[in-house]
């Protein structure tokens, strides 16, 4: 009778267990045995290279982890730039100010539009010849600023990292404004009442309980940013040289540009371990910071 | 028990749907395609078609090319081909496409009688689809593909910008030196001088390709393919200087190396670029973006002078013949009548794009005709036999941009070519 229970319950989960392999383990497997041959990805033959792929990457691809140094660079500036802004506006949305309902929507226009549409538009702006930056620049007394801010190797990426901010934060923005609302009113009045100033609360209350939220801001934004090409390669191609280059971009080099399907599976999971370390390191220090 | 005929009945209206065409019927020719600009043409190509024979022509528009690429890989995996499609990518691609037992060899149907169609299209178009004895592709020799139209790229200048640097017209530079002189009047006079999508490889990878044949020759350069001369030599970095020197010279628009072809139109088409560096098909954009655009049509300017300037051209786009396809025959029969002559003048003065066909020619409006008379003129990378890495043309072009944004010399980047030659030489060996 408890065999019978039993495997009734397991027979409720199967169709979610069998979606889960059909789309997840199988092709994760594929991939990773993908990963360890020769393959133009249309022959039906493959030449088995043992992990001469990876060795490659590891040794050989300078451009590879180029481009996982620019993603790292624009990572960083979505965990401090974006999230900060992010943070700062929910903030300011969680109090009683006019207009406050106004705010969240436009807020939240960035995140919902094309990245293509987004990428052309600040091309547009950003060009260097014809481009509304420029044209600011110039009517408010700064010529000296004016540049080629996407083909010039010193601002392009930053340019970008910047764009993929402004197009990102109403993400984070709307995760933090429901953290900040499930911070009971009570906790404020009562460190009112003991004499908390509005930094104290914000110190005392606000932080530590915004602490899981924040873990979790921060491991979307680098799983998001990290993945990133949409956006970039309509603002540069991933130019001007390697220097707006990322990794997304290279797999698809390799798959599309070289034909060579088995590195860029390799190069796949190359990535998707990194990542995965990454999110796990976040989420140690988060437990770390939640215990202190 | 009592079910069985419920059963039975949604069994056999299942299968129903699942069973061959009526006997007798015509067959239907499934066409995939990612040409937007020709779709509505190619739709009413199908219609006539359809009126004249009695066999249905679909043609199924799967764009951007990107997402149609992948979707012809997809399909060639899992043995789901059209009757017809074309490959996008390079010419080993295509072969590994044939050697798959995806392409019919479409050789016998050109030679039929007295090789009538295979005389009737462009030898350059047709070389592209073509491998040949001796070929390093492992393909058996033959045509495998039908060219629909044709292109070559070169550069076109502003007439009007012309007259507004004090210069001819009529009289477009011959010479690398007259085309930098030009250059520092664009620079004086604050115009944009070269504008091109070069933020995307393969545009810079032609003109790069131009020069080098035009200072050392179509055997170096096959020489340099096959490994037997190294990106080091002083020809390639002359090749290489030739960015540096146009980029100082001012004769390279600001931007130029993130531009995306469309901005470059853009920017030629509304008179703001003096030089546009595009393929044929731009007559059909420029004539979208500015009907009175007043620009002509001139091959890059002469940096060599033992060797002939040699620019992109041959097959546009082209279509293959699936071999597994059912409707094999009646798929071949439409191609020979999609590159007749009638069907041809009608592609090219509704799509403004070159034809395939050589007796369309005498149709062409004067413009698209100044591209087309170049055809002779022309390689591309699918007619050398051979082909260079990937990585080491991404090198170039990747290596052309950093000269041109002044991050490195024309040396350090020929080495750095020379080194990823010789590490996947190595790979490949």
């Amino acid at each position: 009778m408890r065999f019978k229970a039993t495997l009734e319950n397991y027979v409720f989960v199967l169709p979610a267990v069998l979606i889960f392999l059909i789309f997840y383990v199988i092709p994760f497997i594929w991939v990773f045995q993908l990963g360890l041959f020769d393959w133009d990805g249309i022959l039906p033959t493959k030449t088995f290279v043992g992990l001469d792929n990876f060795k490659e990457i590891f040794f050989q691809d300078k451009i590879w982890w180029q481009s996982m140094l620019n993603a790292g660079w624009i990572t960083f500036i979505a965990l401090t730039l974006q999230n900060a802004v992010a943070f700062l506006l929910a903030m300011a949305c969680n109090r009683e100010i006019k207009l406050k309902h106004f705010y969240r929507l436009i807020f939240f226009i960035p995140p919902v539009l094309s990245e293509v549409v987004v990428g052309l538009v600040w091309q547009w702006i950003l060009d260097g010849n014809y481009g509304l930056l420029n044209g600011w620049l110039v009517q408010l007394g700064l010529p000296n600023l004016v540049r080629n801010w996407l083909s010039d190797p010193n601002t392009a990426l930053t340019t970008v990292a910047i764009v993929h901010s402004w197009k990102g934060f109403g993400w984070g923005f709307l995760i933090f404004l429901a953290g900040l609302q499930t911070i009971p009113r009570e906790f404020y009045e009562a460190a009112r009442v003991d004499g908390a100033n509005a930094w104290d609360s914000f110190r005392k209350i606000t932080i530590p309980l915004m602490v899981p939220v924040a873990v979790l801001v921060a491991i979307l934004t680098v799983l998001g940013t990290m993945q990133a090409f949409v956006l970039i390669t309509a603002m540069t191609g991933g130019g001007p040289a390697y220097h707006t280059q990322v990794p997304v971009l290279r797999i698809l080099a390799s798959m599309r540009g070289s034909s060579r399907f088995g590195y860029a599976c390799a190069q796949g999971i190359n990535f998707g371990l990194i990542l995965m370390a990454i999110s796990f390191i976040q989420y140690r220090f988060s437990r770390k910071a939640r215990n202190t | 028990m009592r079910k069985f005929p419920v059963f039975y009945i949604l069994f056999l209206l299942i299968f129903a749907g699942c069973s061959g065409a009526n006997k007798g019927s015509k067959p239907s020719v499934t066409v995939w395609h990612w040409m937007t600009d020709r779709d509505p043409a190619f739709q009413e190509l199908a219609k006539k078609y359809e009126t004249d024979t009695g066999i249905k022509i679909n043609f199924e528009l799967y764009a951007p090319s990107d997402a149609y690429s992948q979707k012809v890989r997809a399909a060639a995996q899992g043995q789901n081909l059209p009757d017809i499609y074309g490959i996008l990518g390079e010419k080993r691609d295509f072969s590994s496409f044939v050697k798959a037992g995806h392409v019919l060899e479409l050789t016998p149907y050109m030679e039929e009688s007295g090789a009538a169609w295979k005389n009737a299209l462009f030898a350059k178009a047709l070389a592209i689809n073509e491998f040949r004895e001796g070929d390093s592709y492992g393909v058996k020799p033959g045509i495998y593909g039908v060219p629909i139209d044709t292109m070559t790229i070169q550069m076109l200048y502003n007439k009007d910008l012309f007259r507004q640097l004090g210069l001819d017209p009529d009289s477009p530079p011959k010479t690398f030196q007259e085309f930098l002189d030009i250059g520092k009047k664009i620079k004086q006079a604050n115009l944009q001088g070269l504008v091109s999508g070069w933020d995307e490889t393969w545009i810079i990878d032609s003109l790069a390709s131009n020069y080098a044949f035009n200072i050392m020759g179509e055997g170096k350069v096959m020489a340099t393919i096959r490994g037997e001369v190294p990106y080091t030599d002083p020809d390639w970095i002359r090749v290489l200087a030739i960015f540096k020197e146009m980029q100082d010279s001012g004769v390279l628009a600001n931007g130029l190396v993130t531009m995306i072809n469309k901005t470059a139109e853009q920017l030629f088409a509304n008179g703001r670029a003096v030089f546009a560096f595009n393929g044929s098909w731009c007559v059909n954009v420029y004539k979208g973006m500015n009907p009175d655009l007043n620009y002509g049509v001139m091959l890059p300017p002469s940096a060599g002078d033992k060797y002939p300037m040699i620019i992109w051209g041959g097959a546009g786009s082209s279509f293959m013949v699936n071999l597994r396809s059912k409707n094999m025959e009646e798929a071949v029969k439409f191609l020979r009548w999609l590159t007749d002559k009638d069907q041809q003048i009608y592609l090219a003065q509704s799509t403004n794009n070159l034809p395939a066909n050589k007796e369309s020619l005498s149709k062409l409006s004067p413009l698209l005709s100044q591209f087309a008379y170049v055809m002779e003129h022309t390689t591309h990378p699918s007619a050398w036999g051979i082909s260079e890495f990937p990585q080491v043309i991404e090198a170039i072009d990747k290596g052309i941009q950093s000269i041109i944004i002044g991050e490195k010399s024309p040396e350090q980047v020929a080495q750095e070519v020379q080194r990823m030659k010789e590490r996947e030489s190595a790979r490949k060996r």
